[in-house]
């Protein structure tokens, strides 16, 4: 009695694929927030601050909620503003519409933690992004996240809505560290001596530590590992969690089990899409990406990115029409950033 | 026992109303003294402190129901009232029995008003009830429903008067509401206050679900070999959105919303990842006026174009079926005795309360010279609005309802005020009466099964009898005792002295 087709319903896909998005996207929104700190130049706090928004592409959204590019209001923009489509609590807002759709699918205990961490960090007060509290708010967003990771792996049915739900978390997961190797990029200060080398690693290291990958990269570094090895572990190591490569590896293996396992049709432009990324990322070394302009590159990343997952919206989820697009993100649930 | 504190019993007192715990009752099997004994143990502060945890349970478990006023939307939970509610297996016998003929009657009704109408020809209620009510669906004359069954899902409010009588207040017959608190409630109590119910003799409410998905795989069009069923809400915004995610989890089925529905050759598909697939019976959770916005409301977004056609043509199963609100209005319901006579030729197992019909001159002169005795109730409403208790009125208050009684007479009914029964509750003064219903749930498909128990809703507010939930009404678990459980009260139970017996 237990071999009942169970179909899933294409708005179902599509909540799985963007509450898993909005959530990553809290996750790594903690970790740029406290490599930023980390980042602050004494005396030049707010140019540290305003390269968050740029990495973000928020320059306009930030100019249209009337703040001054100052440390206090990017902070607040991305911690407590819930009128910033980007900031931390309206992605958990938005994760939890999500959710809540998808109460009748999901388990009980991944609602529960997500309706009561929501609850928590949408009452963030403002004394908490002051000093080393930021900080340890940071560790509490993660830790929030992470338990619905943890308690998501524990619990969630892994049919094909498992594989949606991976492959939001992975294109959005993706997509920010191409964003954490930016923020390096924005701030990087041209060639210098030794000394300025060694300041460079410092920051480097930093990426690193906010991308939990600091202690992985010391285990496999050489000796005399350079700004550039950094960079080629965050974008292609294939055993880090976090790096390009590895995540659009899991993306193609997803796709594969949508077509082979749950025989549905038209992950075809999807894997082209992918394949498409990881030619980029393998197809040449690392520096000549740099030398050419990491920048650039991570930008076409991005692009590449926002493209597959519109490959995956338009095979999977474009039966899904809503006549009264009242949800909250509605028909913004295509949004991306940059 | 270790009685640090005196006993919360000690000063309750249900004055003139039935009590439903320490009212004498044949058949109790020691379960209200050993509830006393084992609330005295527990203890006031405790009680309260774990009863204000279970409600931070629910708070946090999202088993909240939407309440919406001008601007905001806020999530409540309904009040849990941690002493439960105990019904004797010979009470329940009465009960079940009386909701089971009611069903019967409700669907006899049903299938003669859209197949002639004898019942309104011999003269037993008048047609313009009928055939003029607002509820009633031209749509449905001479259309065949499985089993004859038009309401699959069936919630009776019943309450109890002094003498501790049953009797019907209400029959809910289009989307009865409440079940998943039901389930929900005895969960709570089985985490919160696993002492109080150990070794209690009750019957289980956890088989809900795989009734109702029974009964909608019995009624799905003749011939589909595993016919997909559906639960169709309004969504995420609808007040009792929680109750719907409950029923589809409880059957495993899709909770769909109308968009993720389409009609095309007179079937119903679904949207999946995989394209379109077929359904075959809907469980709606939404109002026959929203189901086609091309049959009905032109203006309704919650439904789906086409949905009325498909159903007629037979290829979809509608639960409840349209059309059913004729036969659960409130003028209707004053009929209910003779319409159980009429098909049945049996007396109602569970009498009505006196209803006086103010659409009749006869009914009207009387509810309008005793309005201050009697309770008046407007006739196409739910949820406990537009009520007047005559005894509890100002003056104002009744001038109002005279003033709409005379402008628009047909609109109400009036019934004597019910001395309805109470059950002790926990409130800030310690345990005190509270007047409380109960609302069982009836599933049907070609078998009408009931839910032990329901939904005992109880008036937080002192001396309050409305026990809607939007208007501060709670709920408590409903114990149903089971004869065949052989297994006797733990020691414990056993009355403490003089005190507890």
């Amino acid at each position: 009695m237990t071999s009942r087709e169970t179909p899933l319903l294409a708005r179902y896909a599509e909540g799985l694929f963007w509450m898993a998005r909005y959530l990553e996207r809290v996750e790594n929104l903690a970790r740029l927030v406290d490599v930023t700190q980390g980042f602050e130049t004494p005396g030049r706090e707010a140019e540290s601050w305003f390269s968050l928004v740029r990495i973000n592409a928020d320059e306009e959204g930030f100019a249209r909620r009337g703040l001054a590019p100052g440390a206090d209001e990017v902070k607040h923009f991305y911690l407590l503003d819930q009128g910033n489509p980007t900031s931390i609590p309206a992605n958990l807002e938005a994760a939890r519409t999500n959710a809540r759709t998808l109460r009748p699918l999901i388990s009980t205990e991944m609602w529960m933690q997500l309706n009561v961490f929501h609850r928590d960090m949408t009452a963030i007060s403002p004394e908490a992004l002051q000093g080393d509290r930021l900080s340890r708010l940071c560790v509490r967003v993660k830790e929030g996240v992470q338990a619905h990771t943890g308690i998501t792996e524990g619990t969630f049915f892994r049919d094909e809505g498992w594989c949606f739900y991976q492959l939001g978390r992975l294109i959005e997961r993706a997509d920010q560290t191409t964003r954490l190797l930016d923020i390096r990029y924005h701030l990087l200060v041209p060639q210098a001596g030794e000394e300025r080398r060694v300041a460079e690693l410092t920051q480097w290291f930093s990426v690193l530590r906010a991308a939990a990958g600091y202690h992985a990269f010391r285990r496999v570094a050489q000796p005399g590992f350079t700004p550039t090895d950094v960079v080629a572990f965050l974008l292609t190591d294939m055993a880090f969690p976090r790096s390009v490569a590895l995540c659009v590896e899991q993306m193609e293996w997803l796709l594969g089990q949508l077509r082979g396992r749950y025989k549905l049709r038209g992950t075809v432009p999807a894997l082209e899409r992918v394949e498409e990324l990881r030619a980029g990322l393998t197809g040449r070394p690392v520096e000549s990406l740099v030398s050419d302009g990491l920048h650039h590159f991570l930008d076409g990343v991005q692009r590449d990115l926002i493209m597959l997952a519109a490959e995956i919206g338009t095979a999977f989820f474009r039966d899904w029409r809503p006549l009264a697009d009242t949800a909250a993100g509605g028909q913004g649930q295509s949004q991306t950033q940059g | 026992m270790h009685l640090t504190q005196s006993d919360p019993f000690k000063n309750y007192d249900p004055g003139p109303y039935f009590c439903e715990l320490t009212g004498p009752r044949a058949g109790d099997r020691g379960t209200g003294a050993a509830i006393r004994s084992r609330i005295a143990t527990i203890g006031l502060d405790a009680l309260r402190a774990r009863a204000t945890a279970a409600e931070t349970d629910l708070i946090n478990l999202g088993i909240t129901f939407t309440v919406y006023s001008q601007a905001t939307a806020i999530d409540r939970i309904l009040p849990f009232d941690c002493i439960p509610r105990v019904l004797t297996a010979a009470e329940w016998r009465q009960l079940e029995a009386g909701v089971k003929q009611r069903v019967a009657a409700l669907n006899a009704f049903l299938h003669d008003v859209y197949h002639g109408g004898k019942i309104v020809k011999d003269g037993v209620i008048p047609g313009e009830l009928v055939f003029g009510n607002a509820n009633y669906r031209p749509e449905m004359v001479d259309f065949p429903v499985r089993f004859g069954t038009y309401v699959h899902i069936c919630g009776i409010d019943i309450v109890r008067d002094a003498a501790g009588d049953f009797m019907v207040l209400e029959d809910n017959a289009r989307t009865p509401s409440g079940v998943s608190y039901v389930v929900e409630n005895r969960h709570l109590m089985s985490r919160a206050f696993p002492d109080l119910m150990a070794g209690m003799p009750l019957r289980p409410v956890d088989d809900y679900g795989r009734r109702l998905l029974s009964a909608m795989v019995e009624i799905a069009p003749e011939g589909v070999d595993n016919p997909q069923v559906v639960l169709l809400s309004p969504g995420i915004y609808n007040s009792a959105y929680f109750e719907h995610v409950f029923l589809a989890r409880e059957m495993g089925v899709p909770l769909v919303e109308g968009p993720d529905l389409e009609v095309a050759d007179d079937r119903v598909w679904m949207r999946t990842t995989a394209g379109r697939r077929p359904v075959h019976t809907i469980y709606r959770r939404i109002g026959d006026d929203f189901l086609d916005p091309t049959v009905f409301r032109p203006d309704s977004m919650l439904g789906v174009p086409g949905l009325i056609g498909a159903w007629r043509k037979g290829n979809v199963t509608l639960a409840n079926a349209v059309g059913t609100g004729v036969a659960d209005d409130k003028a209707v319901y004053a009929y209910m005795p003779r319409i159980i006579k009429y098909y049945l030729d049996e007396d109602a197992i569970l009498p009505n309360v006196e209803t006086h019909i103010c659409r009749e001159p006869e009914g009207l002169a009387y509810t309008l010279d005793r309005l201050d005795q009697l309770v008046v109730k407007p006739v196409g409403e739910s949820g406990g609005y537009g009520i007047t208790i005559g005894p509890r009125a100002s003056k104002a208050e009744l001038d109002a309802a005279r003033a709409a009684l005379i402008a628009d007479p047909a609109n109400w009914i009036s019934q004597p005020v019910i001395s309805l029964s109470v059950a002790p509750t926990l409130t800030d003064q310690g345990v005190r009466p509270r007047h409380l219903d109960l609302r069982p749930f009836a599933v049907t498909g070609r078998d009408t099964w009931v839910l032990p128990g329901g939904l005992s809703r109880v008036a937080l507010k002192e001396g309050s009898l409305v026990v809607n939930s939007s208007q501060g009404g709670g709920s408590k678990d409903t114990w149903v005792l089971d004869d065949d459980l052989a297994t006797d009260m733990p020691q414990d139970a056993a009355p403490s002295g003089g005190e507890g017996a």
